[in-house]
């Protein structure tokens, strides 16, 4: 059944990337349990324009769990409390009343801030730009059916290519690596047929950009595979150790 | 305002090849000299983008998101849709081109629908190829499934992740293309105008989110790939930042608009809960395929589902339609809901629910099937609702989900303004009065991978352009007009916002005018009422809207009001278009026009056309009317009793 909590927020207000930001406290009462969790910031925000003053900047567009463009630390945990979901499809009944929350942006050296929550994701882009795909153009391309897939390996592929580039794993991991993001799409290509023709020279290229975009190294912290909104396995860094370690080594 | 379709001659079947040879090319090593915009990351705009970059163009991509991977096609779950008859089921190109134009209600161009059925099949290969990972069956072969109410297996899917994984693919392709230097992608970009010189589209001005700055973007072609406006109803399936601005600013530059009342709505979405509510979840079409509809058969019948005794729930889909029952077409579903809760039986908090119960179907197929089944569905409508569909009946209700009105284009998705092309959901080309499920994925990859290159080389090949640049009059004209405009959205925020609306506050102020006049059914006088309306709200809007924050940095509010402002705009010809269509049709029900037994009524004598709308400058728009012959069909009134 739906009740009403009152909240304290303590939100990290940065006007743009080269100011300091702070904590800043608010208070929220009557706060519906059937809200999600944006929709408790939108009520924030109306709040605040009616006082004049600045919402909270924060980045969202679905808000069912699929586009990846939402997400923040709250309470520590990237996507807060609940396990794969991500912040959109977090819903307040996991609340209290009386509770205290921590509301930080997802904080990496490869992800500025911009303003407040919201940050600058796009080496994520950049390190699919460099060999995240099958490099074929448009038409000609042969019958659907003409190479079969066992259907095993199609679902394995599917649970990798889940991804949404939220950015999650990056900001859990005590090193900063973005080593699950790459991984899934290593994965899901290395998993299916048509990703082998290329599959050395992406697993080589991948891992350039990652650690030229200023990403850590992966020590195992599994802190990525814990906070994954799709539930992303950290079999796929295996994967790509593998896939890397094959090119390394045949590149010689 | 000239329509010319130019629908090519000769057999349907030979249209789109006899285009093809007729058309002009533009030789490869003169494409690089050729500049495209593409506005949009969607299916289409992502599909367009990366074959233009392939064929040599070089193309400039824009889109709000942070990442072009975040665009709203993203969120599609059902399918795509293809004539491959893998199936061997009776399926072919002809027969998806029929079901479409009559799910369309015989609303669209013959000549369109029936390209889109030919190159859907390519779809699929291309998308294979590119490593999307379809559902397959245990021998390796692509999986197909049946999706609103087919009759035949035709829908290919990836999980309930379709959208996704199509979107995926073409964001690789689009990255590819970015990596080969042949794109300049500029995300959290605005477009707010479109730049016309000597009446043709040269290019864009777009604010960039995060400085505020406005930006001349210049070009040989410019295509719109934006998405729908079902966002105008503040409540919608749609993305938060799905809107009507690109498309209203080109109608503004004189693109026609066509269609703009048809607005989907869809029939199973979880119902609204309160009034912070910011969007409303769909729930996958394919759950009609099990669960019963029902609500109790008396009013105000406040009893927990589990109390109410078969004999007092009315089963009203299953009574009224005995042949298609739970699966009749989204619109039907969706109207017999509300009559429903218009009666007083709705269920749930507010009343405006009705149920979709999967007991019988446990019963009869055993707990684990069914939640193998929907499983995934169901945990989603729990972490929504906390209630559990295994164990208590799902409440839904439906909500706004696609626009099939859109710009006008011609046979090459040309608007009428030249040198401006629309594709995807922004154009109102193949979905008449009511889109098909698994067909708007289809429609915007068959757009920009298989339509759209043909188009531009045509238009490069036959017109020749001046050299310009971003200092040329139009542009300087442009960018002001577009500073100025914010200025005026800005201009009551000085004071304080003490007496003032914000902007949600307008925004969910249009949307109930919306949906209680120009929803799911209509009648001239609520549709003039809101007439009269809509201009209060406008000019609360423009006296009365706070808006925090200037605009040389990164302001939400301010991003909002601008596609609120357009969306207020917008409306206007919305409620026209629905007040002069006074025949049911689709998605379109006139409550002047139904049978004897309530169903809805097309009048193919006088309203086989589409309708188009031209800007009036500071008059009324003008409606103009491209007829539709049906040369190779022959219409027919829909029957799903
Ligand atoms: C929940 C849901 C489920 C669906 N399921 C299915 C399904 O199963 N099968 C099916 O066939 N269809 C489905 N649809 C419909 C389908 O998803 C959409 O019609 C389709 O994806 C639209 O694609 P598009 O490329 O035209 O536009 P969109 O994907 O909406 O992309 C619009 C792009 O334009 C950009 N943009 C918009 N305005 C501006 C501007 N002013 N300036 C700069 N950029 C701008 C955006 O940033 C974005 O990149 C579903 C829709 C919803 C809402
Ligand atoms: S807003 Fe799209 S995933 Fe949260």
């Amino acid at each position: 059944m739906s009740s009403s909590i009152n909240l304290t927020l303590k939100i990290w207000r940065q006007p743009h990337s080269d100011a300091l930001g702070s904590l800043e406290t608010y208070t929220l009462d009557h706060i519906s349990t059937d809200m999600s969790f944006l929709e408790m910031l939108d009520v924030l925000n109306e709040k605040l324009t009616k006082e004049g003053k600045d919402p909270v900047a924060f980045d969202h567009d679905c808000r069912e769990g699929i586009c990846g463009m939402c997400g923040a630390i709250v309470d520590g945990v990237a996507h807060g409390p609940e396990k794969e979901v991500t912040l959109c499809q977090l819903h307040m009944r996991h609340f209290k009343s009386g509770d205290t929350l921590v509301i930080e942006p997802f904080r990496s050296r490869a992800f500025p801030i911009k303003k407040d929550l919201l940050i600058d994701r796009s080496a994520l882009d950049r390190i699919i730009q460099s060999g995240g795909y099958v490099s074929v153009n448009t038409g000609g391309t042969p019958d659907g059916n003409s190479i079969p897939i066992p259907a095993k390996q199609a679902e394995l592929a599917m649970d990798a290519a889940a991804c949404i580039g939220c950015g999650a794993c990056v900001a859990s991991c005590p090193n900063g690596a973005a080593m699950l993001f790459t991984s899934a799409k290593i994965s899901q290509l290395a998993l299916l047929p048509q990703g082998q023709v290329e599959g050395k020279e992406r697993a080589l290229a991948m891992v350039a950009q990652m650690d030229s975009e200023g990403f850590g190294n992966c020590t195992n912290a599994r802190e990525c595979e814990a906070v994954c909104p799709k539930g992303i396995s950290i079999r796929n860094i295996a994967r790509l150790n593998r896939e890397y370690l094959t090119a390394v080594l045949s590149e010689g | 305002m000239e329509l010319n379709a130019r629908v090519p001659a000769g057999p349907l079947a030979e249209k789109w090849d006899n285009h093809r040879f007729a058309n002009k090319l533009v030789n490869p090593a003169n494409r690089r000299k050729y500049r495209a915009i593409v506005v949009g990351t969607g299916l289409a705009g992502a599909s367009a983008a990366a074959t233009l970059a392939e064929q040599g163009y070089q193309v400039q991509v824009f889109c709000i998101q942070d990442s072009p991977r975040r665009a709203h096609s993203i969120a599609a779950q059902g399918g795509i849709n293809a004539a491959k008859s893998y199936q061997n089921d009776g399926d072919s190109v002809f027969r998806l081109f029929y079901d479409t134009i009559k799910g369309g209600d015989f609303r669209a161009r013959e000549a369109n629908v029936y390209r889109l059925a030919q190159v859907s099949n390519e779809i699929i290969d291309q998308c294979v190829a590119q490593g999307v990972p379809f559902a397959r069956e245990y021998g390796g072969t692509l999986a197909n499934r049946s999706f609103g109410g087919a009759q035949v297996s035709r829908t290919f899917y990836a999980r309930g992740q379709t959208g996704q994984q199509l979107l995926l693919g073409a964001y690789g392709a689009l990255s590819r293309q970015i990596k080969a230097g042949r794109v300049a992608m500029f995300t959290r970009r605005e477009m707010m105008d479109v730049v016309l010189v000597d009446g043709r589209a040269r290019g864009i001005t777009s604010r960039n989110i995060i400085t505020g700055e406005m930006e001349s973007h210049v070009a040989d072609v410019v295509i719109l790939a934006t998405g729908g406006y079902g966002n105008v109803y503040f409540l919608s399936t749609n993305a938060m930042a799905s809107n009507v601005t690109a498309a209203w600013r080109a109608y503004r530059c004189g693109a026609g608009f066509a269609n703009p009342s048809f607005v989907q709505i869809h029939p199973t979405c979880i119902p609204v809960h309160g009034d912070y509510q910011s969007k409303l979840t769909l729930m996958s079409e394919s759950l009609r395929n099990d669960g019963r509809v029902w609500v109790p058969k008396n009013q105000g019948d406040l009893r927990k589902p589990a109390d109410i005794p078969e004999a007092e729930r009315d089963y009203y889909l299953e009574n009224k339609y005995p042949s298609f029952g739970n699966l009749v077409p989204r619109d039907v579903a969706s109207r017999n809901a509300k009559e429903q809760c218009d009666l007083g039986k709705g269920v749930g908090s507010t009343g405006l629910a009705v149920y979709l119960d999967f007991a019988d179907a446990i019963s009869r197929d055993g707990r684990e099937t069914i939640f193998k089944k929907y499983g995934n569905l169901f945990q989603m409508y729990e972490k929504i609702t906390d209630s559990n569909p295994m164990v208590e009946p799902m409440m839904i209700y439906p909500a706004v989900h696609y626009t099939m009105g859109g710009l006008w284009v011609d046979y090459d998705l040309m608007t009428t303004i030249p040198g401006l092309f629309a594709i995807g959901e922004c154009n109102f080309s193949d979905h008449g009065a009511n889109r098909l499920g698994a067909s708007a994925l289809m429609q915007g990859l068959a757009d920009g991978y298989f339509i759209i290159a043909t188009a531009v080389a045509n238009y490069l090949g036959t017109n020749k352009l001046e050299q310009i640049n971003e200092h040329a009059a139009p542009f300087l004209d442009s960018r002001r007009g577009c500073e100025d405009r914010i200025a005026r959205l800005l201009k009551n925020s000085g004071g304080g916002p003490a007496g003032k609306c914000t902007v949600d506050e307008i925004h969910k102020e249009l949307g109930r005018l919306m949906w209680d006049n120009c929803g799911m059914a209509r009648n001239a006088t609520d549709l003039q009422a809101a007439l009269e309306e809509l201009p209060k709200i406008g000019k609360k809007f423009w006296d009365h809207v706070y808006i925090p924050g200037n605009t040389r940095e990164i302001n939400q509010s301010l991003e909002r009001a601008g596609r609120v402002a357009d969306f207020l705009e917008f409306a206007e010809i919305m409620i026209r278009d629905a007040l002069t269509r006074e025949e049911s049709c689709g998605c379109h029900l006139r409550e002047e026009s139904q049978t004897e037994e309530g169903e809805a009524k097309r009048d193919d004598a006088n309203y086989s056309h589409v309708s188009v709308w031209e800007h009036g400058g500071d008059g009324a728009p003008k409606l103009h009317k491209e007829p539709l012959s049906f040369e190779f069909v022959t219409p027919s009134q829909r029957s799903y009793k």
